[in-house]
């Protein structure tokens, strides 16, 4: 016990010192509130911080990959379980490195490939406030995939083929605003970790980038600015509307973004939003080719089922309520090429984020209960082809496999 | 034994309306506050969804959303001669249950009393002097005045996006509202509904007998409105199911649709469902609470100590809670003394059905909302000469139909088979030319020294507590009221073109198994004297200070309109005095 003890004080005169080595001043408020800032804008809560534990970047929570869960390590000054007794080298290391103190490499679940973009300063912010948050012994065995994955020192050969280390570049031909935008979306806000699609072993497809993935059981919409089914539509004010509070004219978040605004983009400044907005929009992507025109038949049974079921709430022409139902009228939710986030809505329900400045969070019921695979691929195709929008239909086989992989979903 | 919780500054019983709004109004203030609430959590897209939300033989007639009465009930008689039984399937009233309260199937009337509803006995006194009043009226002022209150009917309205046109606009009458309201700071929140074919007939045939029609001030919004604490509703689609129903569309009025997504997000709230409050604790002096006693759905019983406990039941449930409490001194009829269960009241409603010629008309009655309709004020509180007709009160009267649910809403002429070939083809012709409103005539219900609550000395509920008995009888003044306004509004009917025209004034006894209206009032009311009330003008017990008792339990007298307007506006009032005076210096606010 004593010893135990001591060794702690030792390893955090040690951190101590090798903080006070690096120059960092624990002290310096403005730097602490800063790397806070910084750390909401990596929404590092989102996989370190369990919900309902009380105990902020204490880790413990399961992170889904396409791999197996991992377990999020405890990332408060903790020196035993934590990871207190690192140095600034060390910390600056796993952030930019993928490297890890006592493992020879990091998971890219972890989103150093993005994080890799941060400058020094920002890292070492952050490093100082995660120093002020409680320490908490909480030890966490990250391991949990199965074979093969369990080997971390294949990630050393995954780091050489998908990881391209180095910090952010500016373009000197793009305005300070969309360099800060670049520098916030394709690093500390990792946008492409949801976003960007993965090719069979989890590296981002570079040449798709921000074109939409599906994870989680949801999908992460295009975010470049595709008229159709990226940001083309919304002006920079809309996406920050969004960003900051769930919702704009048209759209509402809801799955896994709920808790990305919840603990990260509602916080954001104003021009950081704005930032991110106009780098965004400034990305064209690949056109996808344009999809066939849909079944008649299964239009015409879709608009009927439309008609009964959807019209009421969604208005007959498509376009919702304003902060109330989202508009599938040239909705990009609506007309991306992959269906997961309208099935799951459809089949399952979904409930728009609340925030502070939008605390509504109205709801979408389920229809799994009522509308048969047939019904729910007419619907579907049918908002996905009404108005002037165009999408791929749904099948009735892809609902069926859907509405089975919602049934073995836990969230 | 209880098992003690760590203390909260407010506990509050019950999370309808005024429980939300108490809640609201206090985290505002800074403190941390837990409710405690009988029913579930309710929730629009979870528990109303629009693809069953319409289901009438679920929530119509088998009443799902309201409190069961084998969890709790009431037993009833019309008077002290006969033994009182218990209610085993809500009638007269339903009683709504779960967060939301009867916030969530109410139909979203929300009316302002009248200023001369607020001073009542002084009012009628000095206009007709006082033995024109039955010697057994136990009618008083209420302690509050319209002036007073109007800002919180205005707080309760912009909180509820009420959907009406302004009849008085600070002292100035306004075309197309109604000229008999006191006057409003500003105009409603959102433009009056659209009314249908048979509520503009109404209109036209009201104005033609000289009469100022108006629409009623609705809690289905006309349009998408978002209210002060940022909550969106939308915009109604007139579907018609309303009353009994949760709306799957929020754009009802409600907890659910303007307070509770706010609530939420505070992390100083804290709402207990399926839990039961069975008793306010009191120190040894009695005259302070120290908290409340609950017990969870399974049994286990809790001690939740506060400083400031506001009792937000529903009104019986708020008389009862504070006779098993011991708190104030119970009602006696005998003596008239004690004011605990003293001046209980209902409404008295009463109708007309006009049938109308199957092919000059069709009303399309299934195009609808809670609180649609045209209404004149003529004959309502005192807006009337009473000198020549020997009662008092009133009430509006309206074409209000609010539904043409398939089941409910099937009249047939007077002389049809009750069933079978003929009743379906009485029922085939008169559907759509019939106007069949159940809430036509609105009157008032004055209270009696012989309309009380008390404890039932024989039924006990399932804690082993006793069951609150209402003694209630209509009086000759209400029934007069009720048959003077049915031949006003019948008249109206034959003016509209109905080829028949069949009263159905309400008539005694009360019957508890006849609908008419949840609007009970009184048992724990507010005055100005210990003598004449239980609570003080803030609604604050004069026996326990820290102990504020909110809703129609506090109406000494129920005028002749829906209650909710005046019950929210109460709480946004007696909020303002605990936040403004009580946590300064908590005591009583009023000295006896």
């Amino acid at each position: 016990m004593m010893r135990g003890l001591l060794l702690g004080v030792v390893m955090t005169f040690s951190a101590a010192g090798a903080a006070l080595a690096a120059g960092v001043d624990r002290q310096d408020f403005s730097q602490i509130e800063r790397g806070h800032y910084l750390a909401i804008v990596g929404d590092c809560a989102a996989c370190h911080t369990l919900p309902g534990s009380g105990h902020e970047m204490a880790g413990g929570r399961a992170i889904e990959t396409p791999f197996g869960e991992l377990m999020a390590p405890n990332i408060t000054p903790d020196p035993q379980t934590g990871i207190g007794a690192w140095t600034d080298e060390e910390f600056i290391d796993a952030l930019t490195k993928g490297t890890g103190r006592g493992v020879a490499r990091l998971y890219p679940a972890m989103p150093y490939t993005y994080y890799t973009k941060l400058t020094r300063d920002d890292a070492l912010a952050i490093r100082a406030y995660l120093n002020t948050v409680p320490a908490v012994s909480n030890p966490v065995q990250a391991d949990q995939l199965p074979f093969p994955f369990d080997m971390r020192w294949t990630m050393a050969v995954w780091d050489q083929l998908f990881f391209k280390p180095g910090p952010f570049h500016p373009n000197a031909n793009k305005s300070a605003e969309w360099n800060r935008g670049a520098y916030l979306a394709e690093g500390l806000a990792h946008c492409g970790m949801c976003h960007t699609p993965k090719n069979v072993l989890g590296g981002d497809k570079t040449g798709e980038r921000l074109k939409g993935y599906a994870l989680q059981g949801w999908f992460a919409p295009d975010i470049t600015n595709d008229p159709r089914r990226g940001l083309g539509g919304w002006s920079v004010d809309d996406v920050v509307a969004y960003l900051k509070t769930g919702h704009n004219r048209t759209g509402a978040a809801t799955g896994p973004m709920s808790e990305t605004l919840n603990l990260s983009t509602s916080h954001m400044s104003d021009p950081d939003l704005k930032a991110i907005a106009v780098y965004l929009k400034d990305q064209a992507g690949p056109q996808p080719d344009p999809p066939p025109a849909p079944d008649r038949a299964m239009m015409t049974t879709g608009a009927k089922i439309y008609a009964d079921e959807c019209s009421s709430c969604h208005t007959p022409d498509g376009k919702g309520i304003p902060g109330l139902v989202p508009a599938l009228n040239g909705s990009p939710a609506v007309q991306q090429v992959d269906p997961t986030t309208l099935l799951r809505v459809v089949l399952r329900g979904a409930r728009s984020v609340g925030t502070a400045p939008a605390p509504t969070a109205a709801a979408m019921p389920q229809f799994g209960w009522i509308l048969t695979d047939d019904q729910v691929a007419a619907v579907l195709t049918y908002i996905r082809n009404a108005w002037g929008n165009a999408a791929p239909p749904v099948s009735a086989g892809a609902v069926g496999k859907a509405r089975q992989s919602f049934v073995e979903r836990s969230d | 034994m209880a098992l003690r919780l760590p203390r909260k500054d407010v506990v509050i019983i019950g999370l309808g309306w005024t429980g939300s709004i108490l809640a609201h109004e206090l985290l505002q203030a800074g403190l941390d506050v837990v409710a405690i609430e009988r029913g579930p959590w309710r929730d629009t897209a979870t528990d109303f969804l629009i693809s069953y939300a319409q289901d009438e033989l679920r929530y119509r007639l088998q009443h799902d959303l309201f409190l069961r009465p084998s969890q709790i009930t009431v037993t009833f008689r019309n008077n002290a001669g006969q033994t009182a039984l218990p209610v085993r399937s809500w009638g007269a009233f339903m009683l709504g249950n779960g967060a939301g309260g009867a916030g969530v199937h109410w139909n979203g009337e929300t009316w302002r009393f009248l200023p001369t509803d607020f001073v009542l006995r002084s009012h009628l006194t000095q206009r007709y002097g006082a033995d024109f009043l039955p010697a057994d009226m136990t009618i008083q002022d209420w302690g509050v005045t319209f002036d007073e209150l109007e800002p919180h009917y205005d707080r309760f309205e912009y909180l509820c996006g009420t959907s009406g046109t302004a009849g008085n606009l600070q002292g100035k009458i306004q075309e197309g509202g109604n000229p008999f309201e006191g006057p409003r700071s500003r105009p409603y929140p959102t433009p009056a509904l659209k009314q249908g074919y048979g509520h503009a007939l109404f209109a036209q045939a009201a104005r033609e007998l000289g009469y100022k029609p108006f629409p009623q001030p609705a809690g289905n919004l006309s349009q998408l409105y978002t209210n002060p604490l940022g909550v969106t509703l939308g915009q109604c689609t007139y579907c018609g199911f309303c009353e009994w129903f949760g709306c799957a569309n929020y754009s009802k009025s409600s907890p659910q649709t303007t307070i509770l997504p706010v609530l939420v997000r505070n992390a100083n709230f804290e709402a207990r469902t399926y839990c039961e409050v069975t008793r306010i604790n009191l120190d040894r002096s009695g005259k302070w609470a120290t908290g409340v006693t609950y017990a969870d759905a399974s049994g286990t019983e809790y001690e939740q100590p506060a400083d400031l406990v506001i009792l937000c039941a529903f009104q019986l449930f708020n008389v009862q809670l504070l006779l098993l409490s011991g708190i104030g001194k119970p009602y006696d009829p005998a003596s008239g003394e004690g004011q605990i269960g003293r001046n209980f009241t209902h409404q008295t409603l009463s109708s007309a059905l006009g049938f109308f010629d199957k092919d000059k008309y069709n009303f399309n009655p299934f195009v609808a909302a809670g609180a649609i309709g045209m209404c004149i004020d003529e004959f309502n509180g005192d807006n009337f000469d009473h000198g020549p007709l020997g009662f008092v009160g009133g009430g509006y009267i309206g074409q209000v139909q609010t539904n043409g649910r398939p089941i409910e809403t099937t009249a047939v002429p007077p002389g049809t088979p009750a069933w079978g070939s003929k009743w379906k083809e009485a029922l085939r012709d008169n559907y759509l030319s019939t106007v069949n409103c159940g809430a036509a005539c609105h009157g008032s219900f004055y209270s009696y020294r012989d309309v009380y609550l008390d404890l039932d000395p024989t039924y006990k509920d399932r804690f082993g507590r006793p069951l609150l008995r209402m003694t209630i009888d209509f009086h000759d003044n209400e029934l007069k009221m009720s048959a003077y306004l049915t031949d006003k509004y019948a008249e109206i009917l034959a003016r509209m073109g109905a080829k028949q025209v069949v009263k159905q004034p309400r008539k005694g006894p009360y019957d508890v198994t006849q609908y008419q209206t949840s609007h009970l009032c009184g048992g724990a009311v507010m005055g100005d004297n210990p003598g004449n009330s239980a609570l003080n003008r803030y609604l604050q017990s004069w026996d326990v200070p820290n102990l504020f008792v909110q809703g129609a339990s506090a109406f000494p007298q129920n005028a002749g309109y829906n209650p909710t307007g005046t019950v929210g506006a109460l709480a946004f009032w007696s909020a303002a005095a605990i936040r403004s005076q009580y946590l300064k210096k908590p005591g009583p606010l009023v000295q006896a």
